[in-house]
């Protein structure tokens, strides 16, 4: 087991930190210049307030709840259905040249323009936005298990069947793990365009999440909530990039060998 | 007979019509014999090799092969995500022994390749020699009758293989296998085999079969594997000149 608290990780955690502090001095710094009037840029001290306002009165952990619902579902189906879909799409030759193509197409399509689509087919409710993160994730996610299933190393294959792993087994003891570094780069990446997907479907019609939360602060010409909010938005994006993910391709990696620890 | 092998033909087709890989190939191996095959480069022996274990089908001929086969690799294609234990019991995994069996083994054949201060790391932490060794050690795990191997040492140093003929006889000593070895170094050959079985060039046919009667261990820098290495390869160079 390795230590996290190494000298050297100990040192750049220390370094961002005071590069973030080094930010917020600047912030308040810009403030004090007066070069915008505070209701339009206020000090980093009055968003702190708002937001811990926001916790406190419920309204954010709102928010983050019913957002990360959606998310949660939106992702899973794509990865579950997607991930299938990728896993035929490089196993049968006629569908990667039929349905392959399509994904290929589809994909080009930026995840918002399904909404005028969504709220026809669905109505304003809940449907209508989950559709919207599946599209925005479940093409990628396709691509990606696609193009990781056929660059598994032919060799991995021979050494299995050789060893008596032969269909189901093969599968779940050869196939699946030789394909998990590339497949956990495709998932990271997915979650991303979901992440991405759901707030702006979040912003663009009424109901609530953490995206209605922030055009909420616009329609009130609440600068302090709007940049709250926002920064509530990045810290999620930094927990699942970096921590949930970002940790789990790292020790991924540091196990086969494809990084210098 | 653990082999036999009766008017084996193989043709591949190029761009330029058909190549006769393999021409009226007739071998008989006996059970614990240590044979190798030695010759140009497409001359076909892998071929053989990969007929023997069922991954290819001859055009023509018949073989027969009385037992299990285990195969080996010129990579040591051990499985990155798994520590050298889990490579090592593999096969008995997928075979679903009961897992103290399976430990003992492991421990056992880790012993056999004198890895067994290695069982916790995981591949990208050894050095080719090493990973060689896994590989033999998770085909030997299974108890296959037959033992081919393709080239295995290929891709390591002198001194490393040197080290590796010395285990590889101690190893097939004790496990009284049937060894099929394919390499293109006739001193490897003639330090490992009870037979070499030199190959012709297109067509692949069998040129000559020299029976090595040198007692074991046998050393590299011995005098009379040496001569027998030159006859050898004198046959050879006549068959590479003719190309």
């Amino acid at each position: 087991m390795q230590n996290i608290f190494t000298k050297k990780r100990v040192k750049s955690v220390v370094i961002k930190i005071l590069f973030l502090i080094f930010l917020i001095f600047l912030w308040w710094l810009v403030f004090k210049l007066e070069i915008w009037t505070p209701w339009l840029f206020p000090d980093p001290v009055t968003v702190g307030k708002t937001m811990m306002k926001g916790f406190s009165n419920g309204t954010i952990w709102m928010g983050i709840m019913i957002s990360m619902k959606r998310i949660f579902i939106g992702f899973g189906f794509s990865l579950l259905f997607g991930g299938l879909l990728g896993f035929l799409l490089a196993k049968i030759k006629i569908l990667d040249e039929t349905v392959g193509f399509l994904v290929l197409g589809l994909q080009t399509l930026p995840s918002i323009c399904w909404l005028p689509l969504a709220l026809l087919w669905f109505g304003l409710n809940e449907q209508a936005i989950i559709f919207v993160v599946i599209m925005g994730c479940i093409l990628s996610i396709t691509i990606s298990v696609e193009s990781a299933v056929k660059s598994i190393p032919p060799i991995f294959i021979r050494a299995g069947k050789m060893l008596g792993a032969e269909g189901f087994s093969l599968y779940r003891y050869v196939i699946f793990p030789a394909i998990l570094p590339s497949l956990i780069t495709g998932i990271k990446q997915g979650w991303s365009f979901a992440w991405r997907s759901l707030m702006s479907g979040e912003m663009l019609f009424i109901t609530v999440g953490l995206g209605q939360l922030l055009m909420m602060g616009r329609e009130l010409n609440d600068m302090s909530q709007v940049m709250a909010i926002m920064l509530v938005i990045i810290i999620i994006g930094i927990i699942f990039d970096k921590l949930v993910f970002g940790v789990w391709e790292n020790n991924l990696r540091r196990k086969w060998g494809l990084v210098k620890s | 007979m653990r082999l036999r092998i009766r008017n084996i033909r193989k043709n591949f087709k190029t761009k330029n019509g058909s190549v006769c890989a393999l021409d009226n190939i007739n071998l008989d191996i006996q059970p614990g014999e240590f044979v190798c095959l030695v010759g140009p480069s497409g001359c076909g022996k892998s071929t053989l090799l990969n007929i023997m274990a069922g991954l290819e089908k001859q055009d023509s001929g018949r073989i027969k092969v009385d037992g299990k086969i285990g195969l080996m690799f010129q990579e040591p294609a051990l499985f990155p995500w798994l520590k050298v234990k889990d490579n090592v019991g593999f096969g008995l995994k997928i075979k679903k022994l009961e897992k103290q069996k399976q430990e003992k083994f492991i421990d056992a054949h880790l012993k056999m390749v004198h890895l067994q201060n290695f069982a916790e790391s995981y591949p990208h932490e050894l050095s080719g020699g090493m990973k060689q060794r896994v590989a033999l050690a998770r085909t030997l795990i299974l108890n296959p009758d037959i033992l081919l191997m393709d080239e295995p040492f290929a891709a390591l140093d002198a001194q490393t293989r040197e080290i590796l003929y010395k285990e590889l006889q101690n190893i097939w000593q004790l496990t009284k296998k049937t060894v099929v070895f394919v390499t293109h170094n006739v001193r490897e050959a003639v330090c490992l085999g009870d037979r070499v079985v030199v190959f012709s060039a297109r067509p692949g046919r069998i040129k000559k079969i020299f029976d090595v009667d040198l007692s074991r261990p046998r050393d590299l820098g011995n005098l009379e594997l040496i001569k027998m290495s030159n006859k050898i390869m004198d046959v050879l160079k006549s068959e590479i000149k003719e190309l």
